[in-house]
């Protein structure tokens, strides 16, 4: 097993009215800014899912983005893998070792 | 005959709807999120409050918890449910009833007490209505109904509308910035019911209007409706 960490970034929908957005862009003469514009204001998720492989963490946490993370009516996410440690559990069962320079995780970061 | 109401954790009008139920003439039976057994009522209230702190979406960890399942059931079968302000929310979340409720336009909680109209009075959550404009209550954040064009034409066209934001001469607050659209909804839409008819959302809180006492019983047009036809439900079984 393997264990991945994603983040779900979720966004109100393109045409979707998105006031905490207009507020944001409202404040920005008062910072003296003026040449941002187009601010949308959402949430993100951060979770870690242990499976068999990438594809199945990732379906899970698709159905998990559609049904609970976002509401598909209003909202739009983007899944994104931030993690991937590999542990080679043994036969016997010992606890994959944690921690840095643990010799049975092979880690793979994505930025 | 008996008629439930959900406690989510948050929930804060759950004891005004009981209340409102024993004007009513029925006997109220509370029913406590942690359990899908509705105890044999004839019809359910959604109450309003902030179920589960509205953590992530108002209405959203609601929608799975265990007395949803018994509700979903309920409401399969054609027993009647009444979602109010976070009831409707737990009820769109739950998809049992169209669109979704958007941050208010304003950005600001709302509460004050607005003109709702309904909009047909051969429904079983207005059939007692006078078809006159209710002066009743809102208290939330997140009320703005927004559903695409398709699906608002669908409703619209379905009957499916049962309550609009009106203005002082009872003409829908169409405009969104209008101020008798008190949350910036799409048609000026306060309360909506499924396809079927038998589960209805509204965001304002019938159940705060209703006794003279509190300062008008406008409310118990509504929940007078809802209890008169979860009996026929019942006794049609």
């Amino acid at each position: 097993m393997s264990e991945f960490r994603y983040a779900v970034n979720v966004l109100p929908k393109q045409g979707i009215l998105d006031p905490q957005g207009r507020a944001v862009e409202l404040s920005l003469p008062h910072l003296n800014v003026t040449n941002v514009s187009r601010v949308r204001v959402g949430r993100r998720a951060e979770l870690t899912v242990t499976a068999g492989s990438e594809a199945e963490a990732r379906a899970l946490v698709d159905d998990l983005a559609k049904e609970l993370l976002s509401n598909p009516l209003i909202e739009a996410y983007a899944i994104e893998l931030l993690e991937a440690t590999s542990s080679a559990v043994s036969a016997g069962g010992a606890p994959p070792a944690t921690g840095s320079g643990a010799d049975s995780g092979a880690k793979v970061t994505r930025s | 005959m008996r008629i439930g109401v959900v406690t989510f954790p948050g929930s804060n009008s759950d004891v005004d709807a009981l209340n409102a139920l024993a004007v009513a003439g029925v006997e109220p039976v509370s029913l406590w999120h942690e359990s899908p057994d509705l105890h044999g009522v004839a019809g359910v209230i959604l109450p309003g409050g902030f179920a589960y702190g509205d953590y992530l979406r108002a209405g959203v960890i609601a929608r799975f918890s265990p007395v949803m399942r018994g509700v979903s059931d309920f409401a399969a079968k054609g027993g009647l449910v009444l979602g109010i302000c976070n009831g409707f929310q737990v009820l769109a979340e739950s998809r049992l009833v169209p669109g979704a409720l958007l941050r208010n336009r304003s950005l600001r909680f709302a509460s004050k007490i607005v003109a709702i109209k309904p909009q047909r009075l051969d429904s079983p959550f207005t059939h007692r209505s006078t078809g006159a404009p209710l002066h009743i209550p809102i208290a939330h954040g997140e009320g703005c109904y927004y559903a695409d064009d398709a699906t608002l034409d669908d409703i619209e066209r379905n009957g499916q509308i049962l309550w609009r934001y009106v203005r002082s001469d009872g003409t829908p607050a169409l405009d969104p910035d209008d101020p008798a659209n008190p949350n910036g909804s799409l048609r000026a839409i306060a309360g909506v019911c499924n396809t079927a008819g038998n589960v209805a959302g509204l965001m304002p809180h019938p159940e705060r209007m209703s006794e003279s006492i509190l300062g008008s019983d406008d409310g118990m047009q509504l929940i007078r409706s809802f209890v008169d036809s979860a009996k026929a439900w019942e006794t049609g079984r």
